[in-house]
């Protein structure tokens, strides 16, 4: 193969093929709880797309996570109806008073790490976060310090 | 309080609704049954008599919908739209979790009805329970040969399946749907051509909110006049509020179309927590102008909401009282949308930012002289010129509140401070 055909995309793109990529994406993701960058070359291979379509398709989507997360991932909803009950600022700044770290950022043991989220729709529940794929809602300042120190334990 | 017979959330509130021997116990698949007699033009025509209209936001009337998917193609799509992600809106959520039986009902009508053999489900990736529930209840629909292969013995064939979104509102929009269930970046396609014309795969498309088609099996038992029955002029049948914000009672309550905002938030929600006054209210989601007050007695009906300069939406009501500043909540409603702009065009990508960092400034007691006639003139420069309707969406909450505020606004300006809060 010379140096021209390898820098070309995949000549033949199968529509349908490709609409596995965000099930193989997440399939990927679940092996090392984020996309490493051997991840996204196996799934390239595998659907017949380039490493730059397989990136640029994850990178579009929030729930793709380009680098380390933390095991339990914490989400905190900052829509207009969790900050109408007292949420979101004022959990965002609690969690990360306790956790010690930032919005964006894992603590050093890898244990956690903590997102700031647009509208979960469980407005009915504000305030709500998720922790990886479990919400909770109608959470207090109490309970949230009760769910962290049983994820720390656990 | 008007006494209305809930139908699209009646199997929600079952213990165990989300499984088939549930459904089936409680008189599921009967519409299947009738519909699979029935010649599809006919129900066409029943579901353009029923008067009902999209529940996804735009309130297209669903059977001129389907009159629009071509007699002659080969291959046909249905493409069911769960990726509920307004601001203020989680009734599909509900549906989707705890009935999506009603759902594969609506679906198998409405694909025998336009001549579709498979059917995919995008549902939005947060709604992980959803998902899982999604697929067993596809599994079971197959099993009890609702799906597949000669459906009930009538010839028809449907395949359907799920597919799980990843985190983005734009996805909500159809045409970035179909690019997402194509397993690219849901970057919206430029209209025409529409679905109906070159959808999914290129192929002619059905594309419906989870709600609407959860109206279909209902609107086949029942009659279009039934249906039609309910609600107002332009706006039929039964609708799924949800309503939060602060209220003693947040939570979804299924009403006709056409009843008033009042009832809604005092009766159905309980009033508004701690004995505050109402100050303004979102009658439809993130995304429609907001109200005053004085305007609650609006009928929440397509026409009427239009007719005050504001819109239905998703019918997801956020409800602020005295407390709320309005520029906060206008800088935080602009902020989602900034974060949620697909970046394919300039008036979005580069106005929401500008927007969301000119409400910031104002907030914090930064503002400056001209301001206010800036963000004016920011959403002039965002509304009609994008490439979907995300434009003259993410536009609403800076332009409504100052048509309706505007003092707060220029208090802020002028003080540095809120007159709301003080801070």
């Amino acid at each position: 193969m010379n140096i021209a055909e390898r820098s070309l995309p995949p000549a033949i793109e199968d529509p349908r093929e490709r609409a596995m990529l965000l099930a193989a994406l997440y399939l990927a993701q679940e092996q090392n709880g984020w996309l490493t960058p051997e991840a996204i070359r196996r799934v390239a291979r595998r659907l017949k797309l380039s490493e730059g379509q397989v990136r640029s398709t994850a990178s579009f989507y929030t729930m793709f996570r380009l680098e380390p997360r933390g095991r339990y991932h914490i989400q905190v909803c900052e829509g207009l109806s969790c900050y109408l009950v007292d949420g979101a600022e004022t959990i965002i700044e609690h969690v990360a008073r306790k956790l010690k770290i930032r919005p964006g950022e894992t603590t050093p043991d890898g244990r956690f790490s903590l997102e700031i989220v647009q509208c979960l729709a469980a407005c009915d529940m504000a305030p709500a976060l998720k922790v990886n794929d479990e919400l909770y809602g109608n959470m207090s300042l109490a309970e949230i310090d009760a769910l962290i120190e049983r994820l720390a334990q656990s | 309080m008007s006494t209305f017979e809930p139908v699209l959330t009646r199997n929600t509130r079952r213990p165990d609704s989300e499984k088939i021997a549930t459904y089936l116990a409680n008189g599921g698949y009967q519409a299947t049954r009738m519909a699979l007699k029935m010649q599809p033009d006919e129900i066409i025509e029943m579901v353009k008599r029923s008067g009902l209209r999209g529940r996804g936001g735009a309130g297209f009337p669903a059977g001129v919908k389907w009159g629009f998917m071509p007699k002659d193609a080969p291959q046909k799509i249905v493409a069911v739209n769960t990726d509920e992600g307004e601001p203020g809106t989680f009734k599909d959520r509900e549906i989707v979790e705890r009935d999506p039986h009603s759902v594969i009902e609506g679906v198998i009508i409405a694909a025998y009805a336009v001549g579709a053999n498979r059917a995919y489900v995008y549902i939005r990736g947060e709604f992980f329970l959803g998902v899982k529930r999604w697929i067993k209840a596809i599994a079971d629909a197959y099993e009890h040969g609702f799906l597949g292969k000669d459906i009930l013995g009538s010839g028809f064939n449907l395949d359907m399946s799920v597919h799980r979104g990843a985190g983005a509102y734009i996805c909500g929009e159809e045409t970035a749907m179909l690019e997402s269930l194509e397993g690219k970046p849901g970057n919206p396609r430029l209209k025409p051509p529409y679905p109906a014309q070159t959808g999914l795969f290129g192929l002619p498309t059905l594309v419906h909110n989870i709600e609407t088609l959860a109206c279909i099996p209902h609107i086949i038992e029942r009659g279009a006049e039934w249906f039609a029955g309910i609600g107002t002029a332009e706006s039929k049948g039964p609708k799924i509020f949800s309503v939060s914000g602060h209220v003693n009672r947040p939570g979804n309550y299924e009403l006709p179309l056409g009843v008033s905002l009042r009832e809604i938030i005092y009766e159905h929600a309980g009033g508004i927590r701690n004995g505050r006054a109402l100050k303004a209210v979102i009658p439809g989601g993130a995304s429609t102008p907001m109200l005053p007050a004085d305007q609650i007695d609006v009928p929440m009906a397509f026409e009427t909401l239009k007719a005050i300069g504001s819109e239905l939406g998703t019918g997801a009501v956020i409800v602020m009282d005295e407390s709320t500043c309005m520029v906060q909540a206008a800088r935080r409603l602009t902020k989602f949308f900034a974060h949620e702009s697909c970046g394919q065009c300039t008036p979005c990508r580069l106005g929401s930012t500008r927007l969301y960092e000119i409400l910031d400034r104002i907030e914090r007691g930064q503002g400056k002289k001209g301001d206010l006639e800036l963000l004016l003139e920011t959403v002039q420069g965002i509304d009609g010129t994008t490439f979907c309707p995300m434009g003259a969406a993410l536009v609403n909450p800076a332009r409504s509140a100052i048509r309706h505020f505007r003092d707060e606004f220029e208090s802020h300006l002028a003080n540095k401070r809120c007159p709301v809060n003080g801070r």
